[in-house]
């Protein structure tokens, strides 16, 4: 059995409570023992960033302190926006010994080496890949827009993860799933991320130009990475319906949700009765 | 503030050279008072009272740290940066855009605090304190209750368990 650690982020525990249960189910499929980095806290997420420099460094840091006190060496990040966080702030720490001394003594805690961040594409293709086919039972035979959002493959020097403009790795993994991936645009459009609450207005806009392309296009689902932009393409559909006036009724699959549901796991084990745009699989 | 920025934060807006990419990339220009092509031309006015407009402005608050600017920058200027300085230093100075406010910063005020006390987000709590804040108390009345169906609002908060290092966090943020 494989044994890594693990990030899952606030979202993963209340509104992105199915990704944090297809994540697990998948790993269980994959013989995965994820280990929760003990006691973690919040990453801070946009609040801290915008408010203030120094707390928006050390929550991540506190996490990142955590995981190396019980000696993780890589940790699981399926969170798209705390997996951002954490990379950037173990980058600007390392790279700045001041910053990283002055952050250290806020949280009275220590970081002697990086250690490796994972989002979840790169989890699938290191861990589950290279023994997916033999577990297919149900090819996911559809058209599929794969949605990468902001933060995977963004500040990209700092990620290094996939390409900048349109990205292949989770069209890759769709495909081998027996998805039909769709050419389009907006793979790395942003879907108003943390204005969701405080300005519905807006990411119903931004959202809207995502669903509605996604549909144009053939697709039969939208698949994400990013807790986020679920909440805002799956939760806020019926402000994102109002704005554009007509009823889109495409969903959004977490992409260890699709894989899940490839692989035979039933709606409990991928949770996808828990998004308010219905899936019918 | 474009030496302000050189020396705090490193990075120089006086490398700009108006090509516009930032802007025809974001998302939310149509929405801000000023675009980040517009705000680098202040920075690099050095003049005051457009340093105020700029800490004033609604657009710092909307910008929602996608980070597409700097992806498209050939001088590879990191605006996403800046919009972050800008902010803090809008709040440092009480500046802040009204409208901005009584939503979005309202929404960044709500989130934090909850951290301050759980160490872990917390919706309904956090949603709670924004309502107050922002007096949008019907905002989202009749989304809570399917979220909360679909098993997606937990009624208790998950709490760290060490609070003291949480608040020896904020506390050095506070002072």
């Amino acid at each position: 059995m494989t044994k890594l650690g693990f990030y899952p982020g606030c979202s993963l525990e209340g509104t992105a409570r199915e990704y944090n249960e297809s994540v697990m189910s998948l790993a269980t499929l994959f013989d995965i023992q994820l280990e929760q980095v003990p006691d973690w806290n919040c990453c801070g997420a946009t609040a801290a960033h915008n408010l203030n420099k120094i707390l928006s460094l050390s929550l991540p840091a506190r996490i990142l302190a955590q995981a190396e006190k019980a000696g993780m060496k890589e940790i699981i990040v399926p969170c798209a926006a705390c997996y951002s966080r954490l990379s950037v702030t173990q980058h600007e720490l390392f790279e700045n010994s001041e910053l990283k001394k002055q952050v250290e003594e806020v949280m009275d805690m220590t970081l002697s080496s990086p250690i490796r961040i994972l989002n979840v594409v790169q989890f699938i293709q290191e861990f589950i890949l290279p023994h997916l086919s033999e577990k297919i039972v149900k090819p996911f035979d559809k058209e599929v827009a794969c949605y990468y959002g902001c933060l995977l493959v963004r500040p990209h020097d700092i990620l290094q993860f996939d390409r900048l403009e349109d990205p292949q790795t989770i069209d890759r993994i769709m495909e081998q799933l027996g998805a039909k991936p769709i050419d389009w645009p907006f793979k790395t459009e942003c879907c108003g991320a943390g204005l969701s609450v405080s300005r519905t207005d807006l990411v119903a806009k931004l959202s809207g130009k995502i669903v509605k392309e996604a549909t144009e296009r053939g697709a039969k689902a939208i698949i994400t990475a990013c807790p986020m932009c679920h909440a805002n393409l799956d939760m806020r559909r019926s402000a994102i319906n109002s704005y554009l006036a007509k009823k889109y009724d495409v969903p959004v699959l977490y992409i260890t949700q699709a894989i899940g549901m490839a692989c035979g796991l039933n709606n409990k084990q991928t949770g996808i009765y828990r998004h308010l745009v219905k899936v019918n699989n | 503030m474009n030496n302000e920025l050189d020396i705090h934060i490193g990075v120089n807006p006086a490398r700009c050279y108006q090509c516009g990419k930032c802007s025809a990339g974001c998302p939310l220009a149509d929405d801000m008072d000023f675009t980040s092509n517009v705000v680098m031309r202040m920075l690099q006015s050095e003049d005051e009272s457009l340093d105020k407009e700029l800490l004033q402005s609604q657009a710092i608050w909307l910008c929602a740290s996608c980070e597409m600017c700097i992806s498209r920058c050939p001088m590879e200027i990191d605006i996403p940066k800046i919009m972050d300085y800008l902010r803090q230093q809008s709040i440092a100075k009480g500046l802040q855009n009204k409208s901005a406010n009584k939503n979005i910063i309202s929404f960044h005020h709500s989130f934090l605090d909850m951290i301050r006390f759980t160490g872990r987000s917390y919706e309904i709590g956090m949603i709670a304190d924004y309502k107050l804040r922002s007096r949008k108390l019907l905002q989202d009345l009749t989304l809570a209750p399917k979220m909360f169906l679909k098993g997606k609002l937990p009624l208790f908060p998950e709490m760290v368990k060490d609070r003291k290092n949480i608040k020896r966090i904020f506390k050095h943020i506070d002072t």
